[in-house]
């Protein structure tokens, strides 16, 4: 079943922030269990200058291939070799060990909360 | 409208995704798209294919209804085995594939794909007039639950108490009436993943009674419910065409390299050529190069060309468009992205290196042969 953690913030295309600084982002399990097995993560280097709302990477699985959205505007100033390594773990842990990416946040995007991110994901 | 299946209270029970498939409520996966194709590989699957079409071609003029509405030879099938075959337009285009079983001299089972197979039972329903046969749709009434992979032998004799005998002896796209769970029911030793393996056509009321007996008795030797993901991913690993994608109503079988099926020397009854819906616009193509073939690829890096993405003559600046993909994926299996595509026969020589656009980036892919896999023979 879809989990929704309340301590985070979502966009429509379903990542995931949360509030620390720099900001984590990843993907919801909404997403993961509509993707399956994900196997390949092409995610911006560190250094990168991200657009809330642009495309900044793939996540690709066996069936089918999903862009991924900056939720936020900014630095990227670390991603996570671990799951670019071994993309099961977005899968498995997708709001723990399967972060995508931190990013020093200029600006952000239009996020929701848990609650209006549930409705969205339910509809 | 949606159909279901007799099964989809058992998907629901195993927490199944579940996916629309040609207006029937199918089962997408399960737990894992690459645990449940694994588990094909190296022990075994469980499908619901009771979307399937089962059509029955019944009467003297069976096999000869059959010879004039497909392209392959049905009068010569022997009862018991089975063929893969086509039912083509009369332009030779393709509006399905199809595996004909014989199961008694003058009965026959036709097996369409399920987006196709109301317009199967049309066509032969039309093309088996004049001929002493009919046609009768059997799909309603009529599930398909097929075992694939290493231990399927092991598995279905589980539910089959004194036919291991019949089973391991059954050849390669033949059928028998098998006693299972104390009901005869048409058991084949046929599949569409690239393993040995056996479906079983089941009426209805039994389905649920015989997928849970299945499941007891294979989950100890590595069986569980696999998806249409995972068959689909089989599927292409294993070579297999998949309508839709490889076949359709602008494609020829030789175009899809499967001329083979195409049975010109069929004769009537007094020998001579016997006429077929489809045939004087595939012989007259027959032998020709066609304007595209289909051909293997194999990812050089690590993004998956997908359906409908147009293949070029390269990654450099400026590469033209040379062919179109039909399916891709990453190959659980082979642990790099594969393709099948049709491409101009410049370009469709094994060892040439090509690219595909994926989304606006010319990724690496070289022609190779396929099947892409095949099952070590043991």
């Amino acid at each position: 079943m879809a989990t929704f953690p309340a301590n985070l913030r979502y966009t429509a295309e379903h990542e995931w922030v949360d509030d620390s600084v720099p900001t984590t982002i990843g993907i919801t399990d909404t997403a993961t269990e509509a993707l399956g097995d994900i196997v390949y993560l092409e995610l911006p280097s560190v250094g990168t200058e991200v657009e809330a709302g642009a495309v900044i990477g793939e996540v690709e699985s066996t069936k089918s291939v999903s862009e991924l959205f900056s939720p936020v505007s900014g630095t990227v100033v670390e991603v996570n070799q671990a799951a670019i390594d071994d993309p099961s773990v977005v899968n498995a842990d997708p709001y723990g060990e399967g972060w995508l990416m931190k990013v020093q946040v200029s600006a952000e995007g239009e996020l929701l909360d848990a609650a209006a991110y549930e409705a969205l994901a339910a509809g | 409208m949606t159909a279901q299946t007799p099964l989809l209270a058992e998907h629901e029970a195993l927490g199944a995704t579940l996916t629309d498939f040609a207006g029937w409520q199918m089962p997408l996966r399960y737990t894992s798209d690459i645990a449940e194709h694994t588990a094909v590989r190296e022990a075994a699957g469980l499908f619901d294919l009771s979307h399937m079409g089962e059509i029955a071609v019944i009467g003297p003029g069976a096999a000869r209804a059959l010879d004039h509405a497909l392209v392959g030879n049905l009068t010569a099938l022997a009862v018991g085995r089975a063929r893969y075959s086509m039912l083509c337009q009369e332009d030779g285009a393709v509006i399905d594939d199809v595996v004909v079983y014989r199961l008694a001299p003058e009965r026959f089972v036709v097996v369409a794909n399920a987006s196709n197979a109301a317009v199967v039972l049309a066509e032969l329903a039309q093309r088996a007039q004049g001929f002493d046969a009919h046609v009768v749709d059997m799909s309603a009434d009529t599930a398909l639950v097929a075992v694939q992979g290493p231990r399927s032998l092991e598995i279905v004799s589980a539910v089959a108490p004194g036919q291991h005998r019949v089973l391991d002896e059954l050849p390669y796209y033949a059928s028998a009436t098998v006693r299972v769970l104390g009901h005869d029911m048409l058991v084949s030793r046929t599949g569409y993943t690239g393993e040995d393996g056996f479906e079983l056509y089941v009426p209805n009321p039994l389905a649920a009674r015989l997928w849970r007996a299945l499941l007891e008795a294979g989950t100890p030797l590595g069986l569980v419910p696999a998806g249409l993901a995972a068959r689909d991913s089989l599927r292409l690993e294993a070579g297999m065409p998949l309508y839709g994608h490889e076949l359709d109503r602008t494609t020829t079988p030789f175009e899809a390299g499967l001329g083979r099926v195409v049975r010109f020397d069929k004769t009537d009854d007094d020998g001579a050529p016997l006429d077929f819906v489809g045939r004087a616009a595939l012989e007259a193509r027959k032998g020709a190069q066609p304007a595209r073939v289909l051909v293997g690829l194999q990812g050089l890096g690590r993004r998956a060309a997908r359906a409908g993405y147009p293949v070029v003559n390269g990654t450099h600046e400026g590469a033209v468009v040379v062919g179109s993909v039909t399916s891709g994926a990453p190959s659980p299996t082979l642990g790099h992205p594969i393709a099948l595509a049709y491409v101009t026969p410049e370009v469709s020589a094994v060892g040439t290196e090509l690219g595909v656009d994926v989304r606006g980036r010319a990724e690496p892919v070289r022609v190779v042969p396929f099947p892409f896999y095949r099952r070590p023979q043991g």
